[in-house]
């Protein structure tokens, strides 16, 4: 986990080594060498002499399909934050590879990860029940919410029964597809994330971008800008060591006057009735232990049956998300602290419909690694705020729709099917495979672009009939355009205006070759 | 043994070179070879965009042209992908189980099936970087992908170790999709292409004067993002090397 | 009907078809899992953290002042540990704001992951492992187990309130992947170990 101190022994394995640095800013180890715990880089990106400004997410089209594709080619306009973005995703990828496959159980683990998930999913409500009735003998207080507004209704009631005005929490990617800040803003409740991305995020009214780093499109001087202009901090002082000083300092009171704090969990062990949550900072730990109140908002997927199960998971999440063996901090809540109260709140919010659906309920095992978005090469290039959702990249396509069919109906097209998030997927979920069958369903349900519909209707006429397809390709006929000239001579004229050439005019068809040097036309007998 | 012999569009139609070099190659290992002179598609272009129905009366034709044969092979792993495990717009009968259960990849054909061990016949001096079809190497098992913990294997690499003169260089990301994705790369150009040029770059830094590989439309897409930065990189279908083209 | 009603019903009408049996599950070999010791050294530090042996310092106390010259308030959760601010007065959690080191011992370390295990009982106060600037852990050779599967046979997951595994100290690498320690927890944690 420690590299070297020269950054040229990366050169031949990167593809922009023009955003690399040329020295190792992070924190190092008594004998000075580098250290890439966390979410840490092995590899510095270049301070920049110029401010490119930020690309900003997919513009917000109502319910109407998210429109990735034009996201994403602001996202590659901005070359310097593209770069660096591919570059430091791609490093997580690599650094998962190297501490995963050290491990001869690695894939056997997968394996066992996806049979525990399968199991607890098949059988929820028997492990729900328990879980609860557990929690309850502890002394936790345990409510459940059918959907987001329920959640955020739940929440805000038991705030206003304790007096409570500020909240502060950690990490929680079921808040965000609540809504919660959003609601808790519009009653008055001033909600302070505490994770530094998340909290980044926050302060600029932007969604998380991924859901380990939620800031991890933005540059330094993104951030120095975020800052300025929300804490007064200075705009040209984008140190990253001051950075983090300016958000610690800022944050660190409003944890100490908090009212109450809020959670996410990462697992929910149904025998003892424990929440689970992972982090890097202790800002769960923080949130949970300082206010006399805590809450921990629960999706009931999040159930596992018993700790030794929750061995094998933690032995997963770290590795696969960020390359090390776990994170800085495991928390487990089972009972509220003397003098204090715990709540759970158990969230459904479409889980129990999409358990349901015999193609996808197997995304339900998630356990929200980030790992598909770091090898997905689409994702990499165009930034989890081109997909306009809570959840983006791989995960994200197979699970909005099941949110909005109709806003991310185009989603699962944001792909190239190259099946790399499958094998990442430490539970084992075919990610691409469901891509693949969601697009069955948005072309049944005929929520596919008119043109693009209409296309693969001529196509799949001309391609059923030997003599019409024979005709149209070797005529060089402007009306029909066909496959293999459809691909690139297509009505779109998209191979060529983003900066492909044509292929070389060919010289004949195999099928003419064919006749005329073996002359045979035979059939099946 | 009868192979019918299945030319994808792309090569059909840009590349004809390939298609007659995986004819002649599989002539001379002792295949008794025909040309369904009716063929058309796999019906992979509407699958992949979710348009199944669109999909059957092709994926019919595709059955009836090569029912029959001991084997059904095709110079193209995203096809043969499609074919073995996609083709489902259509009743499954048993003939249409027994076509798609024998159809092969090329690559995957010479080193499972016929254990093909020498091409006494090819001689390729030149620096190659192998690049593989998303298709075939995660769909098919053309070579152990990079994300999971196994002991590596390449048929393509497998093959082409056997021809004298050539040189292997290996590309940062070897694995990494080149953004083609099938009609992926019409309606998302824009990403498709920059993944393109990043994967012309990486292989262009590791030293390959030829991009191989054993699906042309991947090709088709990387040579087209090559010429238009100027990179002069060539590209080169599998079955020409094998079957002892001359660069 | 109730939420609850509401949400287990529909759970129990779309359930999955297939019979999905719990696996049961090996042990898991670690590797360098016979030299727990040494195995837990070199991950805690690859975690960023450092790990001291309490029979190269003269005591606790003094390699304290040594380490943190500037140190103002040392509390300490331990008894043969002497501190500036005795827990049993602390009467809110937010009263160990301005705590420089905090001291406490572990159930548990945990040698495939550098790892160390609290509960309450040994935190006294939970919040001393978190606004402390910094913590200084004591752990007993004998009580490192070889991996997370042993560690979570340990009775304080069924007894404690509140049990934390404390990898390193507070980190964040949200900006650019550079990393630091004490993003919002403690700048550093160090175990001192005795055999």
């Amino acid at each position: 986990m420690s590299g070297t101190n020269s950054t040229t022994e990366y050169a031949s394995r990167v593809l922009h080594p023009e955003v690399i640095g040329d020295h190792f800013e992070g924190a190092r180890d008594a004998e000075g060498h580098p250290l890439v715990h966390a979410e840490g880089t092995s590899k510095p990106i270049r301070e920049r002499s110029t401010h490119e400004p930020q690309p900003r997410g997919a513009r917000d089209r109502g319910n109407r399909p998210v429109d990735q594709v034009e996201a994403s080619e602001r996202f590659l306009a901005a070359t310097e934050h593209e770069k660096a973005h591919d570059e430091r995703l791609w490093d997580m990828r690599l650094r998962r590879d190297k501490v995963a496959h050290a491990l001869p159980e690695w894939e056997d683990m997968r394996s066992l990860a996806s049979q525990i998930k399968e199991h607890s999913l098949t059988h929820l409500d028997r492990y729900l029940e328990q879980f609860e009735a557990a929690a309850k003998a502890n002394g936790v207080t345990v409510h459940w919410a059918a959907d987001g507004a329920e959640h955020n209704r739940i929440v805000h009631d038991i705030l206003k029964s304790r007096n409570a005005r500020t909240l502060i929490k950690s990490k929680s990617m079921l808040t965000d597809e609540c809504g919660f800040r959003a609601y808790m803003a519009g009653v008055g409740i001033e909600v302070v994330e505490t994770d530094l991305g998340e909290r980044i995020q926050q302060l600029d009214h932007e969604e998380p971008s991924h859901i380990i780093g939620p800031a991890i499109h933005k540059t330094r001087a993104d951030v120095a800008e975020v800052f300025a202009r929300t804490l007064g901090s200075d705009p040209d002082d984008d140190d990253i060591l001051h950075l983090a000083h300016v958000q610690r300092e800022t944050t660190r009171p409003l944890i100490l006057k908090a009212d109450a704090g809020m959670t996410g969990c990462n697992f929910a062990v149904a025998e003892t009735g424990t929440v689970v949550v992972c982090t890097n900072e202790g800002n769960a730990d923080l949130s949970a232990n300082t206010p006399p109140l805590h809450i921990a908002s629960i999706g009931i997927e999040k159930i596992i049956p018993r700790f030794e199960h929750l061995a094998v998971f933690l032995r997963l999440l770290a590795r696969n998300a960020i390359g090390t063996p776990m994170t800085q901090y495991t928390s487990h809540f089972r009972a509220p602290r003397v003098g204090g109260e715990l709540h759970y709140v158990i969230v459904d919010n479409g889980r129990s419909e999409r358990l349901g659906l015999k193609e996808f309920w197997t995304s339900l095992k998630c356990i929200r690694c980030g790992a598909c978005m770091n090898t997905c090469p689409v994702y990499r290039r165009s930034g989890g705020l081109s997909y306009g959702a809570t959840y983006p990249g791989p995960i994200g396509i197979i699970l909005d729709p099941t949110i909005n069919r109709r806003k991310y109906s185009s989603l699962p097209f944001s792909s190239t099917l190259n099946g790399s998030c499958t094998n990442v997927c430490p539970v084992r979920i075919n990610i691409h495979e469901q891509i693949f069958a969601w697009r069955k369903v948005m072309s049944e349900e005929h929520r596919l672009p008119f043109v693009k519909a209409e296309m693969m209707k001529v196509l799949g006429y001309v391609l059923a009939r030997p003599a019409l397809y024979r005709a149209a390709l070797e005529s060089a006929d402007e009306a029909l355009r066909l496959l293999p000239h459809f691909i690139v001579a297509n009505p779109l004229n998209t191979w060529t205006d983003k900066g492909r050439d044509m292929p070389e005019t060919p010289t004949q068809t195999f099928h003419s070759w064919w006749r005329q040097n073996r002359g045979r036309a035979r059939n099946t007998p | 043994m009868r192979v019918g012999l299945f030319i994808p569009c792309y090569m059909d139609a840009f590349e004809h070179e390939a298609g007659v070099a995986t004819l002649e190659l599989l002539e001379r290992l002792g295949c008794d070879v025909e040309y369904p002179v009716d063929q058309t598609c796999c019906g992979q272009p509407m699958t992949n965009t979710g348009c199944h129905q669109d999909a059957a009366a092709a994926e019919a034709l595709f059955v009836k042209n090569f029912a029959g044969y001991d084997y059904v092979v095709a110079p193209s792993g995203s096809c043969v992908h499609q074919v073995r495990v996609n083709l489902t717009a259509i009743e499954q009968t048993a003939e249409v189980r027994a076509v798609r259960e024998r159809t092969f990849e090329l690559t995957e054909f010479l080193h499972d099936i016929l254990k093909a061990s020498e091409f006494p016949w090819a001689h390729f001096p030149h620096k190659v970087g192998i690049h593989y079809n998303c298709n075939s190497l995660r769909g098919i098992n053309l070579a152990s992908p990079s994300e999971i913990r196994a002991p590596f294997l390449s048929k393509p690499k497998a093959l082409l170790e056997k021809v004298s003169g050539i040189e292997f260089v290996e590309p940062a990301r070897w694995d990494e999709c080149c953004g083609f994705g099938g009609t992926f790369s019409v309606f998302e150009p824009a990403v498709s292409v920059k993944m393109g040029q990043d994967k012309i770059a990486a292989h262009s830094r590791a030293g390959a004067e030829y991009i191989v590989s054993a699906d042309s439309s991947c090709l088709l897409h990387q040579k087209g993002c090559a010429r238009h930065i100027g990179n002069p990189i060539k590209v080169m279908h599998i079955a020409r090397i094998l079957n002892g083209v001359s660069a | 009907m109730s939420a609850r009603e509401d949400i287990l019903s529909r759970i129990r009408k779309n359930r999955p078809a297939g019979s999905h049996e719990l696996p049961p599950l090996p042990h898991f070999a670690i590797q360098g899992g016979e030299q727990k010791l040494e195995t837990f050294s070199r991950m805690l530090k690859a975690m960023g953290g450092q790990l001291v042996r309490s029979d190269s310092i003269p005591s606790v106390q003094a390699w304290i002042r040594e380490q943190f010259p500037g140190a103002k308030v040392v509390c300490s959760a331990v008894p043969e540990v002497p501190g500036d601010r005795p827990l049993s007065q602390v009467r809110q959690p937010q009263d160990l704001a301005d705590v420089d080191i905090g001291v406490v011992r572990a159930v548990l370390g945990v040698a495939e992951s550098g790892s160390v295990l609290f509960t309450e009982a040994e935190l006294k106060v939970n919040t001393l492992a978190y606004l402390s600037q910094h913590l200084v852990v004591l752990l007993h050779a004998d009580a490192i187990v070889e991996g997370l599967q042993q560690a979570y046979e340990n009775p304080a997951f069924r007894t404690a309130h509140y049990a934390v595994y404390h990898t390193g100290p507070s980190a964040s690498a949200d900006i650019e992947g550079v990393l630091f320690h004490g993003a919002q927890g403690v700048r550093s944690l160090t175990v001192i170990v005795d055999q």
